[in-house]
């Protein structure tokens, strides 16, 4: 886009002074190609945005932002419950709780390297990954309500993992404040065969290699060193939360104008925190939340028992969880003082700093780890939270690589077998019941992810701790 | 009877689809099929099972949102693929018939499940030319 509407407020920071019905900036955290990369929809939303009602300090979109609907992918904002803020449905998107985990094996690539096939062939056969695959669990209606409230903790009473792990899922596993009876009975029907299962898209499975660190204090609290095999799987809230998010878009843009709600675009459809339809949407959103965070606690089982049965040396305790769809209810310092805000990241990873007290005692001084997908044959990162990203942008950095073009596009570029055989050439096995869907995830339809986490840590959101290659994906 | 077009327009994330036809219903009919094409070549699906359809709503754009979400959510929950319809619509009201079997992942290469229909470039409305436009962005 046009860099000349900004003024460069620092070598990575790009701010859009306001103006029309804007309330507070537009920021834009980036190097000077990314952002002249990003699609011009990136401002006029980031735009948008800053003019929702009870919006604090401004209007924030990461270093891998892209044209999202209604909020930018990327976007970050938080909204003051106690002067008119809101919370929108479209602000968090349609895949509630959309995230990433990484457990440690304790294995180096040595390790797996005999077995690099049949761990590939046995994953994806106990992984139920693309569109109308199914998980094993059903649940009558007691039962989801119990998951919807529970998450993780619900799944790990389930048999499905260890205490140990809930400590490393952000808020403990467990989001407080769902009501399940806020999901109709549309989105829980659409979970119904859906538990346990990685979706399709962006979404996969991932056995990755560190092969480099660059803060090494931080990566040993981490458990973190070269060579070692980790796993990473990202995956959400599967139906569940898409109907949740279907549902709840269509009343907001409904009853915005009962409110008083001008919406500059009807996807940033919202409703104000102390409403009745706003606090409806966060029990609900929270069910969701727990929905995701159970489903991928489900998928780590499934991970742990296939390990254990073709490397039983293995053992794989939790690095971490992070979400990326969510609007959460922080304490911030504004101008000074702690606020209460509601902050939604859309496309974005909580990234708090050292000391902070919702981390585990194990991290705690070394700052929340932030997991950063990169596409299918390229590399991931782990970032950590540092002080100063506390005051960039409520404590948030980047989630992923983020798309440099359309499906469409990926599409007529690349051939999907053409694709696996070239990555597999070189060294990373992909499985996938779709080729279709690999060439529109093709490598290069993505932005430069070494670019993107470069911009995060020298904006200051973020510090990069390591960087992993893939070995084995599968994806949905 | 001119017979109506479906086509997918870039979105950098996700997918646009749009319909076209000579009448509002054939462009609903349209885009239905430009939804199926996200996930897989229509000419794959067989119109062999048929099911019903109602959505109301306060105007006609949001109505096309409501309609895509009601395939959606039938695609999810009853494991389908859609490749013909027929949709009548009076006012706010729709209704539908929808003809298509159930997916089977060796013969139709679904590409990517679509989570649901959104309102960024939502559009309902008539052309220069006479022809009416349904689209709208679609999230997978």
């Amino acid at each position: 886009m046009d860099i000349a509407r900004f003024e460069r407020k620092s070598e990575f920071e790009w701010q859009i002074k306001p103006f029309g019905r804007m309330q507070v900036p537009g920021v834009i955290f980036a190097s000077e190609a990314l952002l002249r990369e990003m699609d011009a929809k990136v401002a006029e939303q980031v735009t948008n945005v800053a003019m929702l009602p009870g919006i604090v300090e401004a209007s924030f979109a990461m270093p891998d932002a892209h044209w999202g609907y209604g909020f930018p992918i990327g976007g970050v904002a938080a909204f003051d419950p106690d002067h008119g803020g809101v919370v929108s449905a479209g602000g968090v998107g349609f895949d509630i709780s959309c995230g990433v985990r990484t457990l440690h094996t304790g294995l180096q690539l040595k390790d797996i390297e005999s077995l690099k096939t049949r761990l590939a062939d046995a994953l994806y056969h106990s992984i139920p990954a693309g569109l109308g695959s199914t998980g094993a669990i059903r649940l009558d209606a007691a039962k989801m309500d119990a998951m919807l409230r529970g998450g993780a903790r619900w799944a790990i009473e389930q048999g499905f993992g260890e205490a140990a792990d809930l400590e490393r899922i952000e808020e403990g596993g467990c989001m407080r404040g769902a009501d399940p009876s806020q999901v109709s009975e549309q989105a829980k029907k659409r979970q119904h065969d859906e538990m346990g299962t990685l979706g399709s898209g962006n979404h996969y499975l991932e056995v990755q290699q560190v092969t480099e660190v660059y803060a090494a204090d931080i990566a040993a609290a981490y458990g973190l060193k070269p060579g070692d095999v980790v796993v990473s799987i990202h995956c959400g809230s599967r139906g569940l939360g898409h109907q949740i998010g279907t549902e709840f878009l269509r009343q907001m843009v409904i009853a915005a104008p009962g409110y008083g709600i001008e919406l500059p675009d009807r996807e940033l459809a919202c409703a104000p925190i102390h409403s009745p339809l706003g606090q409806n949407y966060l029990g609900a959103m929270r069910a969701g939340i727990n929905c995701a965070l159970a489903n991928r606690q489900i998928l780590t089982y499934l991970t742990r028992q296939v390990f254990s049965r073709l490397l039983p040396q293995s053992r794989l305790p939790l690095l971490y969880d992070v979400s990326h769809n969510t609007c959460k209810l922080e304490t911030h310092t504004v101008d000074g003082q702690p606020k209460k805000l509601f902050v939604h990241r859309k496309g974005a990873t909580r990234a708090f700093g050292p000391g902070h007290p919702d981390l585990p005692a194990a991290l705690r001084e070394a700052g929340q780890p932030v997991l950063i997908g990169g596409s299918m044959g390229t590399a991931s990162y782990i970032l950590a939270g540092t002080r100063a990203s506390m005051q960039r942008a409520f404590g948030s950095a980047c989630h992923g690589s983020g798309r440099a073009m359309s499906r469409h596009q990926a599409l007529r570029n690349w051939n999907g077998r053409h694709v696996v055989d070239e990555l597999a050439r070189r060294g990373t096995l992909i499985r996938s019941p779709s080729s279709r869907g690999v060439a529109e995830e093709a490598p290069g339809a993505y932005k430069d992810v070494s670019e993107v986490v470069n911009s995060a840590e020298h904006a200051g959101l973020a510090r990069k701790v390591a960087r992993l290659e893939p070995i084995i994906c599968i994806k949905g | 009877m001119l017979t109506g077009h479906w086509e997918h327009f870039s979105h950098e994330a996700d997918m646009g689809v749009r319909g076209a036809g000579a009448s509002l219903d054939q462009a609903f009919e349209q885009v239905a099929l430009g939804l199926t094409a996200v996930v897989t070549d229509p000419a794959l699906v067989t119109p062999e099972k048929m099911i019903r359809l109602t959505c109301e709503a306060p105007d006609v754009e949001l109505l096309l949102v409501d309609w895509l979400n009601a395939l959606i959510y039938e695609m999810a929950t009853r494991k389908m693929l859609f490749s013909r319809f027929e949709v009548r619509l009076k006012g706010k009201h729709l209704s539908a018939t929808a003809w298509g079997e159930v997916l089977d992942v060796a013969r139709h290469h679904p590409a990517v499940e679509v989570k649901g229909a959104t309102y960024t470039a939502l559009k309902v409305a008539q052309q220069a030319d006479g022809d009416w436009l349904a689209q709208c962005v679609v999230d997978v």
